[in-house]
């Protein structure tokens, strides 16, 4: 434990020579990997040939441990397993399997430290090894931070090697053939004779066999599913209702639970009266948890209608209430003691603003809810000896290891079953919601209890995205941006969600700049600091975290730069731009939209960048002022992945990452009166619809040198497109998210 | 009381104002019919009565006056609605909690209106929510169930 904390608090330190001198863990090796957890539970029959392939006679498990949250993970890992196992992915059962330090992350830790995903230096690389190592030895079992492929590319093509090889082994020792006898096909070892030979024949003597470490990956022009499009394995379920997900677990003997907790956060429950709750049909117990009551039922819908008879007797949220409070917390946060980082700082920015004639701007972002669709949900079932969970969750070993806390039961005995989730964007890196199951499955043991949220519990409970604010300074020189000086403020997100997951948050919060500190731009004198605020209401990461907003802040104020310089948007970020694939990137929009084009009267078109995630992501957004208000005519993204490993599905999470930035800039705020958080319903929290949304058209570009994944990266550039496509058609400047108090939208 | 869901009649003992969302999920075990919000905003609880698009998480138990279609009883993986066949050929689907109501949606509104207009189409779906932002391909989707309903 000892050398897991040091080892833990130096990789946040990334100067520190013991890491720098000891370890680095580029090539994935997978010998040293540790136990297979599919081991302990194999029933007769069952063979594991690696924690990602498990056979019987009736059929090939593929184990896909990180969650799919609709970005279609499960499909993505499955693929790149039978890439290498060669076997048709529709045959194949897919399970999330059991929390395990196995399935480690080795690369969602980069994203805390300050290292361009541009970088190459040896500090970098360093400390992109000290990542690996630290998900490694935490065992950090998490899904975020857009980090599947990149994670898994390696590690599922070669489990799927290995089992492939290990099949071959079997049935080699069966036939008494050589090696170079024996190919695959589709589920089948085929002899040189042409008979077949199916894997799950192999899996009882395949058991016997040291997995085959040994083994070679196919070259990408051998691959049959990578890079071609792809069918995702859970498109015929999700079209026709037969999907599980969460909140769908049926168990015999069932019972239906809601909560409510003091919708002011933080607040506590002083008291309460459920006298006319207990009498309602169905009410089986109403019982206090922490911070508010939980109610059993023979029906969700019951529950709900007797959890809002119940009287409750609520305590004033500890944190600052008000949202305009809030924000003259996060203004009065630009301070020498709260200065957070200063990763970005060329040139000479004082001296080069000293005397310039100042091109200046404020801008603000609100706190924002996840509101994933499927509203928070968990079955539980409590015994003597085991606790199981069934859940969408991204963190199915934090949970274990905090409901061990919380119950004092052994971590062992703890069983998390990660189901489907119906949605995210970061709100299942909480596990709040399955702490209430739980406190509920402690008062009612032995009894499967699914809990679900009403969508009003969701919204007041939620740890949204922080609000920040950011001032930027600037002069132009000659024609062209010359000093670039951006300040943000804004509450730690690291130090809200990693205190709950039991973890240190040591060192500067990058996600306080991310996606503006880390441009590829060679402006003379550019300068990026953070300043955090103290902590208000808790916060989390929300898709693409910092960069969501700071990619508002940036490229705004990049805008406004420009034209400060008289320059073109577009060609001035070109001659600042000194990452070759970010080029491609910007230059690739430029084409599609035919920047420069004519677009007529009361029309207008915006550019904007973000590089998050390590992936440069260009957007030229077209908008019409018409008399009814603002209508987005047309999107164009260029995004730079390294390999487009599916085009379907690729298309699909940038469209859906546009449409996500765009719908929360245009329409949406979460906003606090004495610490309740005032939107409570999609009515109030509209996001995008069909009406508003425009044609997007999406290229991958694939000049990188590394795999990255897209989830995320492109939300950031959505709302400063927009912004500055406005600035176009109208001559409005807007500062302030969402964009609707400021103008219409059709 | 007396309810016909997907061909099937079940006898279900609840309240008359018990939506008819929470008696499909929890009293009948039929749960691809989804909670999303519970005041007609997001759609996913969409069921057909008669045919007819509705948002069962408004429509009380009691005042049920017509066979229910939910998403399971529309088209199976082995038997697919021509709308079902373009969600999957399109791949719609993201997270997919929204889909069954999306579909339904569809299917109602194909079903009155075989040769809709990309606007009728904006106008006919925008109840539908979808948090992951597949509207691109919902469209793309309502349009190519509309050619292949034609054809059949």
């Amino acid at each position: 434990m000892g050398r897991v904390k040091t080892i833990a608090r130096r990789s946040f330190l990334i100067g520190s020579a013991a890491i720098a001198g000891g370890v680095v863990f580029g090539t994935y090796l997978y010998k040293r990997e540790g136990t297979n957890p599919l081991l302990a539970d194999l029933r007769a029959g069952e063979t594991a040939i690696t924690p990602y392939v498990k056979i019987d006679a009736q059929g090939i498990t593929l184990i896909t441990p990180r969650a799919d949250v609709g970005q279609g993970a499960w499909s993505m890992q499955a693929h790149l397993i039978v890439e290498e196992l060669d076997i048709d992915p529709a045959t194949a059962t897919l399970s999330s399997g059991p929390a395990s330090a196995i399935y480690y992350n080795g690369v969602v830790g980069v994203e805390a430290m300050p290292i361009a995903a541009t970088s190459d230096t040896l500090l970098a690389r360093t400390g992109r090894g000290a990542a690996d190592v630290m998900g490694k030895l935490m065992g950090l079992h998490i899904t975020g931070g857009s980090t599947t492929v990149p994670d898994l590319y390696d590690r599922l093509r070669m489990a799927g090697a290995v089992a492939r090889e290990t099949l071959i082994r079997a049935a080699m020792q069966q036939t008494g053939l050589p090696r170079d006898q024996l190919k695959t096909e589709n589920g089948f070892v085929v002899l040189p004779d042409g008979l077949k030979i199916e894997y799950l024949d192999l899996a009882v003597l395949a058991a016997d066999i040291e997995p085959i470490q040994d083994v070679t990956l196919r070259e990408p022009s051998q691959w049959r599913y990578l890079t071609k499009p792809q069918k995702r394995t859970d498109v015929i379920a999700k079209s026709t209702g037969t999907q599980t997900y969460g909140i769908d677990m049926v168990m015999d003997g069932m019972v239906h639970a809601t909560t409510r907790t003091n919708p002011a956060l933080g607040g506590g429950l002083a008291g309460f009266d459920a006298e006319d709750a207990r009498k309602m049909r169905g009410v089986q117990a109403v019982l206090q948890i922490t911070g508010g009551i939980a109610v059993v039922a023979d029906n969700t819908w019951r529950a709900f209608q007797a959890a809002q008879a119940v009287t409750c007797d609520w305590g004033p949220s500890p944190y600052i209430g008000n949202t305009s409070d809030q924000f003259a917390a996060v203004a009065a946060s630009f301070s020498e003691d709260d200065q957070d980082s200063q990763f970005k700082d060329d040139g000479d920015v004082l001296a080069a603003l000293e005397g310039a004639e100042l091109v200046e701007a404020e801008y603000r972002i609100p706190y924002l809810a996840h509101a994933p669709l499927e509203p928070m949900s968990v079955v539980v079932k409590m015994t003597n000896a085991r606790l199981d969970i069934w859940t969408g969750t991204q963190i199915p070993r934090f949970v274990q290891a905090n409901m061990a806390k919380l119950t004092g039961m052994d971590a062992d005995n703890i069983h998390v079953h990660v189901l489907m989730s119906g949605g995210s964007f970061g709100r299942r890196l909480e596990d709040d919601y399955i702490a209430q199951a739980v406190e509920i499955a402690m008062q009612l043991p032995d009894t499967p209890i699914k809990m679900v949220w009403q969508r009003e519990e969701d919204f007041t409970h939620d740890f949204p995205r922080p609000l920040a604010i950011a001032r930027a300074k600037g002069a132009v020189r000659d024609g062209a941006v010359d000093t670039f000086d951006l300040a943000i403020a804004a509450p730690s997100v690291a130090e809200s969600s990693l205190a709950r997951l039991g973890q240190p948050a040591i060192g500067p919060d990058v996600a306080i700049v991310a996606g503006a500190w880390d441009q590829p731009f060679d402006i003379p004198n550019y300068r990026v600091t953070g300043y955090r605020t103290p902590a208000m209401v808790p916060v989390s990461s929300w898709r693409s975290v910092g960069a969501s907003g700071n990619g508002f802040m940036h490229e705004s104020f990049m805008d406004e730069m420009c034209h400060a310089a008289g320059v073109d948007p577009l060609a001035e970020r070109l001659r600042l731009c000194w990452h070759e694939p970010s080029r491609k990137v910007l230059e690739a929009v430029g084409e599609m939209s035919d920047w420069g084009s004519e677009l007529g009267a009361n029309r207008g078109r915006g550019l904007a960048f973000t590089l998050a995630f390590g992936v440069p992501v260009a957007e030229v957004i077209e908008v019409t002022n018409t008399e009814d208000g603002i209508r987005i005519d047309k999107v164009f993204v260029a995004a730079e992945v390294g390999r487009v490993l599916d085009p379907v599905n690729f298309e699909a999470q940038v469209q859906g990452g546009v449409i996500f930035g765009l719908g929360h800039a245009m329409n949406c705020e979460l906003t606090y009166e004495d610490g309740v958080a005032q939107q409570d319903n999609f009515h109030v929290y509209e996001g995008m619809r069909l009406y508003q949304t425009p044609e997007i058209t999406v290229r991958g570009l694939e000049n990188g040198d590394k795999l990255r994944g897209i989830g995320e990266p492109g939300v950031p550039p959505a709302a400063p497109a927009l912004a500055n496509a406005i600035f176009a058609a109208t001559g409005k400047r807007i500062r302030e998210l969402p964009l609707s108090k400021s103008v219409d939208f059709v | 009381m007396k309810l016909t869901v997907n061909g099937e009649t079940h006898e279900v003992d609840v309240e008359d104002d018990m939506p008819l969302l929470w008696v499909l999920r929890d009293e009948l075990g039929i749960t691809g019919t989804k909670y999303g919000c519970g005041i007609a905003q997001c759609g996913a609880c969409t069921v057909h009565m008669d045919g007819i698009a509705v948002r069962s998480c408004q429509l009380a138990a009691g005042d049920v006056t017509g066979e229910i279609t939910t998403i399971e009883g529309l088209g199976t993986p082995t038997a697919l609605h021509a709308v079902q066949e373009a969600w999957i050929d399109l791949q719609v689907a993201q997270c997919g909690y929204c889909q069954a109501g999306q579909i339904m949606q569809a299917a109602s509104f194909l079903d009155l209106n075989p040769d809709p207009t990309h606007a009728q189409i904006d106008a006919a779906m925008s109840g539908n929510l979808c948090r992951c932002g597949s509207y691109p391909r919902i469209r793309d989707a309502v349009k190519s169930a509309s050619s292949k309903l034609k054809r059949a």
